[in-house]
């Protein structure tokens, strides 16, 4: 097992006075779902968007610790963030296709990094679609307005634009809180297929979901990290009370 | 019970009919307007009208230089004012920070569209005239009518450019763009009808103005094209001051027909902006 990520002491307040993390320590290991899981304001999503340093846009007041992707520090002021953020893809909460065709949220991020040659941009839709388990459904209609397809398709397609960047690391910020039983199902089995290549960390919209995805998992309250480990042994026997007191519902 | 129902039905309707009359109300001078100056400038309009020079002290004769200066005027003032206009609009909507400096140019936009349009007038006169010897010119006028476009186009583009959803810079951050490409590609084509519909309305007010180029660029009477942005030039609104006011004997219908055609000047540019952004929301995906 190799970490890909490696978060040393990490703690977060932003500028408007709620701290969000403290003194984070946590491994996550590569080709596996690492689920980051607990009760809102617990500091998950301000994790993820440390990452991927998507924090930059916001306001804060304090960041300390270290996130090391392969050994690199990404939180040095010098590191390059457009390379850190198509290697560390984000899928949001609710599905934001840009207002384009469904080809060009695709093509949009390889665009950006200069590639223009048609064959590579063709060969990158069809394959992330594939990957996204979305290219049966739509690929009579490539150019059509991607908002015309359904949420469920939207956030498949989110999905597939943050392949489309060959990203090494996937974070996933509640990609399923919109979506209907049927898409979710959709969505976490193209997950179970993408981490055998990906890293991939998952914020769940639910304990179940947690359960049902996680091979490793983290449990945050307020903050902190209160446990983490593989997930059959966080949901079936965890080791903390308040872990346990959450994964069986006393509070949320 | 019934009946009070009734009663309360009944003074809806009436309040209801009050409003729309009340609304009535506000077309109806417009369409007075409109259609006086339709009924008694249309007999005016012919061929030489429009084309041909003023003669007998304008008495006679065309009006074209005052329909080729008012044109030379809006496209001045539309090359000063709508790439700095949209300039500021950006910074202030993409790149700045609430700072005490952004607060400061907001105040200053803000108080700059409230200056009565003759103190732009004066303004210019003292600025592009005489201290910068741009002399009575296009240019004077043109920079002149553009200072005062301004805050119409940077208020109008700003607006245009902060509809844009929120979520579109971070996807687009997310994938790897840097601001000035999420800009280019996505905040910009976004936000462009909104601009135009802004950019356009400004300089539909600076083709209408009087005062700000009546120190600055206005000529009373001047029978030729001006060739040069350093000649002063008839413009329309400006000659229909001074044939209703400064000509005795003036023919009534050659006021009303110079009446028309600035009328349908700015009102075109008016419903060309109309097509605009009834046309992007139309087509607009978000």
């Amino acid at each position: 097992m190799v970490d890909k990520i490696v978060i040393e002491n990490l703690s977060l307040t932003y500028a408007e006075g709620n701290e969000s993390l403290r003194h984070i320590n946590l491994k996550i290991a590569a080709n596996a779902i690492t689920v980051l899981f607990g009760p809102a304001g617990g500091g998950k999503s301000s994790l993820l968007r440390c990452i991927n340093r998507l924090n930059d846009l916001t306001d804060i007041r304090l960041l300390q610790g270290k996130i090391l992707i392969d050994g690199q520090n990404v939180l040095d002021p010098k590191t390059d963030v457009i390379a850190l953020r198509r290697k560390v893809g984000m899928v949001f909460a609710r599905p934001v296709v840009l207002p384009f065709s469904i080809r060009g949220n695709l093509t949009y991020g390889l665009e950006l990094a200069g590639e223009k040659r048609k064959s590579r941009l063709d060969e990158a839709v069809e394959r992330s679609l594939k990957l996204a388990a979305l290219w049966e459904e739509v690929k009579d209609r490539l150019d059509d307005p991607a908002v015309a397809l359904s949420g469920g398709q939207q956030q498949r397609l989110c999905l597939a634009r943050v392949l489309a960047n060959q990203p090494e690391i996937i974070l996933l910020d509640e990609p399923t809180s919109g979506l209907d039983p049927i898409s979710t199902g959709k969505v976490e089995a193209a997950l179970q297929e993408l981490k055998h290549q990906y890293t991939i960390v998952l914020v769940p919209h639910s304990v179940q979901q947690a359960a049902r995805t996680a091979d490793y998992a983290a449990f945050f309250l307020q903050g902190e990290l209160v446990e983490f480990g593989p997930g059959r042994d966080l949901f079936t026997n965890p080791k903390d009370k308040r872990t346990e007191d959450y994964v069986e519902g006393r509070f949320g | 019970m019934k009946r009070s129902y009734a009663n309360r039905d009944l003074i809806q309707r009436l309040g209801f009919s009050l409003l729309t009359l009340l609304a009535l109300t506000t077309v109806f001078p417009i369409l007075m307007v409109v259609g006086y100056i339709i009924k008694e400038g249309a007999p005016a309009i012919s061929w030489e009208f429009l084309s041909a020079m003023p003669r007998d002290g304008m008495r006679a004769g065309g009006i074209l230089p005052a329909i080729v200066g008012t044109l030379y005027l809006t496209i001045g003032t539309a090359i000063f004012s709508v790439p700095l206009g949209i300039a500021a609009a950006i910074y202030l909507s993409e790149y700045a920070r609430d700072t005490f400096l952004t607060r400061l140019i907001r105040i200053a936009i803000i108080n700059l569209a409230g200056i009565p349009s003759v103190v732009y007038g004066l303004f210019g006169l003292g600025l592009f005239v005489i201290f910068l010897r741009f002399g009575t010119s296009i240019l004077a006028a043109s920079l002149t009518l553009s200072i005062m476009t301004l805050p119409v186009i940077i208020s109008a583009s700003e607006e245009a450019l902060r509809a844009v959803p929120q979520a579109f810079r971070t996807v687009s951050i997310s994938l790897g763009g840097t601001q000035w490409q999420t800009i280019r590609r996505i905040v910009l084509p976004q936000a462009l009808p909104g601009i135009l519909t802004g950019v356009i309305l400004g300089l539909e007010r600076a083709a209408g103005e009087t005062a700000p180029i009546l120190f600055t660029g206005a000529a009373f009477f001047l029978p030729r094209l001006p060739d040069s942005p350093m000649d002063a030039t008839m413009a329309l609104p400006y000659h229909l001051f001074v044939i209703s006011t400064q000509v005795p004997e003036m023919p009534f219908q050659i006021q009303y027909g110079t009446a028309l055609v600035l009328l349908i000047f700015v009102l075109s540019m008016n419903i060309i902006a109309t097509v605009i952004r009834s046309r992007a929301r139309a087509k607009r995906q978000w």
